[in-house]
């Protein structure tokens, strides 16, 4: 439990750390939130009037406290250009992201553990030497671009799904899913061919341990030792992977989003920066880097109950 | 066993989350809704959804078809009673006197009254922000109530055109009542609002009590298609029915499912120069710069050879004030140019900066061709892409840059709003441009009672920018709207507007 606290606390910092950066990077950037309001309609004067209004003309630390202060009290404040609540901006959109991430993971693991493990068990086959390669070539390839292919594969070429036509998962859920599997999958490819690398290192690595011998001198079939024993301790290092992946999803969904048009939290994010509107900027990335730490969180918990040796180490 | 346990348990998995995804891949297209029409639009209508604080011109196109003034501009660019049924003007232009409409409702359910109007006109005259929303407004002394029925407004000085920036989007009549305007929108126009999901879509529908002719289609979705290299798919794919403003190229990779439409952007396309920077401060250097480009080389490259060609801050839709004579003061002629830089001081030319905003790939087009155009006359430009935002605070209100490319629109049906911002006091003069003669002429043109005379006078205006080659004009670009051959009815204005209204259903 101590060690979940002080998790909790880092979370929180981690988390400080974060808004305060954004909204120094926002002080430091050139343009201004008044002038993209008022657009060509800005004048030196209603400009000045409308950035005291907005409190724009008090010193840094007041406007960080200001907004922090209202965020801890669950108040994310107004957005600059859509002049709706911040809320009600993103509300609808963080199950869209998590859903993509979401999708995507759960196809890393549907097509990476399999894999991983045929080809730690038939090592130095032929499977195992194509797969290798082939590997090799997807890890290359960063996510918006395998997202720019499969469009033109699956959406032009086979015409599986339609490009841009993006359906709300308040319409129909099912179509949702659907479109999503293709973004999914793009962002999903060059993390699996990492996990299928690993598992696959980690599984060959353990079957030549000392322990291994024993469990089939003790008369266990082989099927036995290898998933009771070897796969057990093979899979504690690839969870810290997935773990890392996930959240590396997270933030890779916001790049895939603007290639599928899927309008997540991501869209949102980058018009808010261009239009210098901070308050959307801070919810968002707080969200996000919310999520980051969480799943970080949730690894170290799972990874405390696999390898129950690293919270006796804790206590020591 | 155990084992086989997990593994039939981990097939089963498998093949659920595959069938699930792919059983949903090949579910149908879009809906067959026959009276509703899914239009593309690149950028969200990120802004207050209170017509009187939104700016954005795309944001105002679309707010043409929620909301009305007491009058309102038609296709063909005359002013036309709203929500007033009728006007009349003082012989001396300083009383505009309305009739208001019987019966006008807003969309909310309840009826218009004259209170609404004074509210509204005077929330637009608020100068409490420095300066009022509209410009021109600046000139009411007053707004009566006269009865339930009529509304006056007393300018301080005459102004026959008074009517026109009445019809802008920003002078729309709301109702007082309405406690939330930037997220709740209520006006009179023969669409409502119903909801908006930011970066996703905007929707509007059919207003049932319009006093109008009213809609065709009932369900208008406004569907944001941010990635512009995607238009054509998105149109073939069937996501969306119609994209106001595709390309050239796009435009012909389309097939014969959509019809592309051609008409004029109504923008003034041009390198607006810094009259106030560096060698820009010489009449000279302006005018090398003008001989040394031909808009037609730019027209071919930029939009295969669409779009007309302009000579001063007047684009052709404007008839009345149009001089095409302009369009000739400066062929193109690299000798004449070159001595006039020799003649300015400039003999082995100069090199300077060209700001483009960088979501306008016709803008940035464009500088790639003057780039290559004034290395003829020796003059180096290096092309600077910047943020919009960052356009709007260092170039057009901050006017800290030498040139730029852009294309300016009028935001009413008068000359005034074309040339207006040429006046040396100005507060959007961006370019710096300061004559005298010019500001006689403005003030002329606008305090003539007289049409005839006053025409003349805004054509001197055009005349002295174009000899003052106070920018290097280029053309008003060609418009190319895709629609689906399902729908048809479209119209083009001579302002920045859709009008949603006219479209109706062809086939079914």
């Amino acid at each position: 439990m101590k060690y979940i606290g002080k998790k909790v606390i880092m979370m929180a910092a981690t988390l400080l750390t974060v808004s305060f950066l954004v909204f120094l990077s926002f002080f430091v950037m050139s343009g201004d939130p008044v002038t993209s309001m008022l657009g060509t309609q800005a004048t030196p004067e209603k400009v000045e009037a409308l950035r005291e209004e907005m409190g724009l003309n008090d010193s840094f630390f007041t406007q960080y406290f200001r907004w922090a202060g209202s965020f801890l009290k669950g108040d994310m404040g107004t957005s600059y250009s859509y002049r709706m609540p911040v809320e009600s901006m993103i509300v609808d959109k963080i199950p869209v992201t998590l859903a993509l991430t979401g999708i995507a993971f759960l196809l890393m693991l549907v097509l990476a553990v399999p894999l991983g493990i045929y080809t730690a068990k038939h090592e130095g086959g032929i499977a195992d030497r194509s797969i290798y390669v082939i590997n090799q070539i997807i890890m290359a390839i960063p996510p918006f671009f395998a997202g720019i292919l499969i469009t033109f594969l699956f959406g032009r070429i086979f015409r599986l799904f339609t490009p841009g036509g993006y359906v709300s998962y308040k319409e129909n859920f099912g179509q949702f899913i659907g479109y999503m599997f293709f973004p999914a999958l793009a962002i999903a490819l060059p993390k699996t061919a990492m996990a299928v690398k690993l598992l696959r290192s980690s599984v060959i690595g353990e079957v030549k341990k000392d322990y291994v011998r024993t469990a089939f001198s003790r008369g266990n079939r082989s099927n036995q030792v290898f998933y009771n024993h070897i796969l057990k301790n093979a899979v504690i290092p690839v969870v810290t992977f997935w773990g890392m992946a996930l959240a590396d999803m997270v933030a890779g969904s916001i790049i895939i989003e603007q290639v599928f048009s899927i309008p997540g939290l991501g869209r949102i994010l980058l018009t808010s920066i261009s239009n210098r509107d901070y308050p959307v900027v801070e919810a968002i990335i707080i969200c996000i880097a919310f999520i980051v730490v969480f799943i970080n969180l949730v690894v170290d918990i799972i990874y405390q109950l696999v390898d129950p040796r690293i919270s006796t180490q804790e206590q020591e | 066993m155990k084992r086989r346990g997990i593994t039939k348990l981990f097939l089963v998995f498998v093949l659920t989350t595959l069938t699930i995804a792919l059983s949903a891949c090949s579910g149908d297209k879009t809906g067959e809704n026959s009276s509703k029409i899914t239009v593309g639009i690149p950028q969200d209508i990120e802004d207050s959804l209170d017509p009187h604080k939104a700016v954005a011109a795309g944001t105002k196109e679309v707010f043409f078809n929620m909301f009305e003034g007491l009058v309102k501009p038609d296709a063909n660019g005359n002013l036309v009673p709203a929500v007033a049924s009728a006007y009349k003007v003082s012989e001396d232009g300083k009383v505009y006197t309305f009739t208001l409409r019987k019966g006008i409702k807003f969309h909310d359910g309840s009826l218009v009254t004259v209170e609404d109007i004074k509210y509204s006109i005077d929330k637009c005259a608020d100068t409490s922000n420095g300066e009022p929303l509209i410009a021109a407004f600046s000139n009411i002394e007053s707004v009566n109530i006269i009865d339930d029925e009529t509304v006056e407004i007393v300018l301080e000085e005459s102004n026959t055109e008074f009517d026109a920036d009445l019809a802008s989007v920003t002078a729309a009549i709301i109702p007082e009542s309405n406690q939330e305007p930037d997220t709740n929108p209520i006006g009179t126009g023969p669409y409502k609002y119903v909801s908006r999901s930011p970066q996703e879509n905007f929707v509007m529908e059919k207003f049932d009590d319009y006093w109008g002719e009213g809609a065709h289609i009932k369900d208008v979705v406004l569907k944001v298609c941010a990635n512009a290299d995607s238009f054509v798919m998105d149109l073939e794919g069937g996501s969306v029915d119609m994209i106001a403003r595709v390309t050239a190229t796009q435009a012909a990779e389309l097939s014969d499912k959509f019809e592309v439409l051609e008409g004029e952007m109504n923008l003034v396309q041009a390198l607006y120069l810094n009259n106030a920077e560096g060698p820009f401060s010489d009449v000279r250097v302006r005018q090398a710069l003008c001989y040394a480009i031909d808009p037609q080389e730019i027209m071919d490259f930029v939009s295969g050879g669409k779009g007309t060609e302009i000579g001063s801050s007047m684009f052709p839709t404007f008839e009345k004030y149009y001089i095409e004579e302009l369009n000739d003061t400066y062929s193109k002629d690299t000798e004449k140019a070159k001595a006039l830089l020799a003649e300015a001081g400039y003999p082995d030319g100069f090199s300077f900066t060209i700001t483009v905003p960088s979501n306008y790939q016709q803008h940035i087009d464009t500088a790639q061709v003057l780039v290559e155009e004034f290395k003829a006359i020796g003059v180096t430009a290096q092309i600077q892409l910047i943020e919009w935002d960052s356009w709007l605070s260092d170039v057009y209100t901050g006017r800290n840059y030498e040139s730029t490319v852009i294309g300016v629109d009028a935001s009413s049906l008068t000359a005034r709003a074309l040339l207006g911002r040429f006046e040396s006091t100005a507060s959007n003069n961006f370019i710096n441009f300061s004559s005298t003669a010019y500001d006689t002429a403005l003030q002329n043109a606008i305090s003539s009672t007289d049409d005839g005379q006053k025409t003349e006078y805004y054509k001197e205006c055009e005349r002295i920018l174009s000899e003052e080659a106070a920018n290097v004009y280029i053309q008003d670009l060609p418009e190319f709207v895709a629609i689906n051959k399902k729908y048809g009815g479209y119209q083009f204005y001579p302002l920045y507007v859709q009008d949603f209204s006219k479209l109706y259903i062809v086939e079914e």
